[in-house]
């Protein structure tokens, strides 16, 4: 497997009133083909803006730097504006959590649809027409031709979802990028377009980085994952390492929040991460996770704290060792 | 009847909608027939998809909407016959968004307060009092006393919401969705609160929620709704164990848990969720069913007791048509 997109040290700063916010910072990272990386975290972490940053779709005012994006090789920091737009909707599909606010309310879902390819390839309207069709049934909606002429607010969420992720797969991109594909759902709705996701990947050989903050849709879809923290990869490996052995505190701390049935007690208290995430604004000194962990010590407010690369996959953003975390983590528990 | 603090049966709420020039008004029964029994300590979870009506029936339970027929007994008065101040007083709701359930231009303490003074029964020296009470009550510092919700972050106004739910001390609390808004961290908090608060004041909840994590979690019982009714009803353990409704097998199926290795599992419901401007003839749920037969299209299912104290509104579990079903029950 050779990687598809490398992130290496990627940053990016908006400038505002009150100082320079830094919302994403030294991201570093790999998909490979046909693959899903996981970029979970909670609201405010960066993850979304990470998914902007790829495809150059920030907002004006955002500085973007770092040292490279290799997609396919190719430097995605090199490319120019016009090259970008040529790749987007072509060989890298992105959807985005409200199915409504994505797709224009003016035009049909078939207009919308061939249009993407129309601008990509050259084919003709009704090839364009074909493939839309095609689709459409791939993605499980019935009365593929009739759904067609019909207007986003015509269709349920769900439906405007498959429409979406039919839409992106117009030009069989490489990659797609999910942005909480999901969130707005119900949850029979939420696993069938996530079954529908992982069907279609492994047919075409798409790799994909789905952003989400539920751990739940990380342990079933990802291959990888990659946890953030306050604008930093805290912690990364595949899903089975990290989920059976969390290093980074913020890591198990999240994992600890969620009641797993059978596993958590009924009505017992669930963990909780105590504290509220810094201000990204300016630099943070030492550890940004420090205020909230129950590990914390005198070192971790100084100076930055490097990811620690254990192996290719597995890297974690914190001082003490893996056997360290591990014991202070069981100590913990012992002492609750 | 002892020890029900709030009952309704049979209720049912019609909307008219899409009347326009050239169309007719259409009915739609947001809730259809719900009977439902809460039992002073209970925490009942209300589970089911959007649009299934559970946030019509929260509104109705707090007298906030009239039943368009059916009634609805708190403490064995009819709802509809309380004084207001009374019912305000006696049930209380927390709803989902603490970013536009707090008035943006009032104090986190004028918030809180407010209905003291609404119901006017106090100095401004016990209001402070009690103020100050609840708020240490629900882990808010003092001294957010003076501040607005916008300098708050979600937690902490969900924690607001809670407060001000709380002072004066009711009887029920609805919880519409109290954690859907909340950062996982953040949520788990709440929720540890919320049953803190339920041991200490002796507090009755109705948790309406879709997470079945949480509501497997915290209910002890739990009622399954499906386009505006109640498909099935049962204590939290029984229902977690051995869900007999399909569709309540499907949504539990559905649940994603944090549990790597499992892959995605596939509910086998159709895409489409009906039109409930048109919901489909006999069992609502039969075009989605796995299980469905000739009768399901032909005849609405009655509740069938389950267990005790537990329904399941199935023609599977109902004998007098378990000819149609061979394996399906099994």
């Amino acid at each position: 497997m050779s990687a598809l997109l490398e992130v290496k040290n990627l940053n990016v700063d908006i400038p505002l009133a009150a100082g320079i916010l830094h919302p994403v910072q030294d991201l570093t990272f790999s998909v490979d083909k046909g693959q899903t990386l996981c970029i979970v975290g909670e609201s405010g972490c960066g993850k979304s803006l990470t998914s902007l940053a790829l495809m150059d779709l920030l907002p004006k005012k955002a500085v973007r730097t770092g040292t490279s994006i290799l997609f396919d090789g190719e430097d995605l920091l090199k490319k120019s504006d016009r090259q970008m737009a040529d790749l987007r909707g072509n060989r890298v599909g992105m959807i985005f959590q409200e199915p409504m606010t994505s797709l224009n309310p003016s035009f049909t879902i078939g207009n919308q649809m061939e249009e993407m390819m129309l601008r990509h390839r050259r084919v003709s309207r009704n090839e364009a027409r074909e493939r839309a069709t095609y689709l459409l049934q791939k993605v499980g909606i019935v009365g593929a031709e009739r759904r067609l002429k019909q207007y986003p607010h015509q269709l349920s969420g769900g439906l405007r979802q498959r429409v979406m992720i039919a839409m992106t797969l117009m030009c069989g991109p490489d990659l797609i990028i999910a942005d909480e594909p999901t969130t707005a759902l119900d949850v029979t709705i939420q696993a069938q377009i996530l079954l529908l996701l992982a069907e279609l990947q492994r047919e075409f050989g798409m790799a994909l980085i789905l952003i989400t903050h539920d751990l739940g849709i990380v342990a079933r879809v990802a291959d990888r994952l990659a946890v953030m923290y306050a604008g930093q990869i805290v912690e990364q490996g595949n899903v089975e390492d990290v989920f059976g052995e969390p290093l980074h505190p913020y890591t198990r701390g999240l994992l600890s929040c969620i009641p797993v049935p059978g596993k958590t007690e009924r009505g017992a208290h669930l963990g909780s991460i105590p504290g509220i995430v810094p201000s990204m604004i300016g630099d943070i000194e030492g550890c940004h996770f420090r205020d909230r962990c129950p590990h914390a010590w005198m070192d971790c407010a100084k100076g930055g704290v490097d990811l620690r690369a254990l192996d290719q996959l597995r890297a974690y953003r914190c001082l003490m060792s893996p056997s360290d975390s591990v014991a202070r983590a069981t100590e913990l528990e012992m002492a609750e | 009847m002892t020890g029900a603090l709030l009952e309704t049966f049979d209720v049912t709420r019609s909307f008219a909608v899409g009347a326009g020039i050239f169309s007719q008004k259409q009915m739609l029964k947001a809730v259809n027939g719900v009977s439902l029994r809460v039992n002073k300590g209970d925490v009942l979870g209300l589970v089911g998809e959007s649009g299934c009506g559970k946030s019509t029936l929260a509104l109705m339970l707090l007298g906030l909407l009239p039943a368009s027929s059916g009634s609805i007994l708190f403490d064995g008065k009819p709802v509809s016959h309380l004084p207001r101040l009374e019912l305000a007083r006696r049930i209380q709701p927390i709803f989902q968004d603490p970013y536009s359930s707090l008035n943006p231009r009032k104090s986190i303490g004028d918030i809180i307060s407010l209905p003291l003074r609404v119901h006017g029964a106090s100095t401004a020296a016990e209001r402070q009092r009690k103020v100050d009470e609840i708020m240490e009550l629900v882990g808010l510092p003092q001294r957010y006393i003076t501040n607005y919700p916008s300098q708050l972050s979600g937690g902490q106004r969900q924690r607001v919401a809670i407060a001000r739910a709380l002072i004066m001390r009711p009887e029920i609390v609805i919880c519409d969705e109290p954690t859907s808004a909340l950062d996982v961290s953040v949520q788990s908090q709440i929720l540890n609160l919320l049953m803190d608060l339920r041991q200490e004041l002796g507090l009755t909840y109705i948790l309406i929620s879709h997470n079945l994590a949480i509501v497997e979690h915290i209910a002890t019982r739990v009622s399954v709704m499906y386009l505006g009714r109640i498909v099935e009803e049962k204590e939290t353990e029984a229902l977690f164990r051995r869900a007999e409704h399909p569709y309540t097998q499907a949504l539990l199926a559905s649940v994603l848990t944090p549990e790597p290795g499992l892959g995605i599992p596939d509910a086998q419901l159709g895409v489409e969720f009906p039109n409930p401007m048109d919901p489909p003839a006999g069992c609502t749920f039969h075009p989605r069913c796995p299980h469905a037969a000739v009768v399901c299209s032909r005849k609405a299912p009655r509740p069938v007791p389950r267990g005790t104290a537990g329904f399941t509104e199935c023609h599977i579990y109902d004998e007098a048509e378990s000819v149609s079903f061979k394996s399906a029950a099994a």
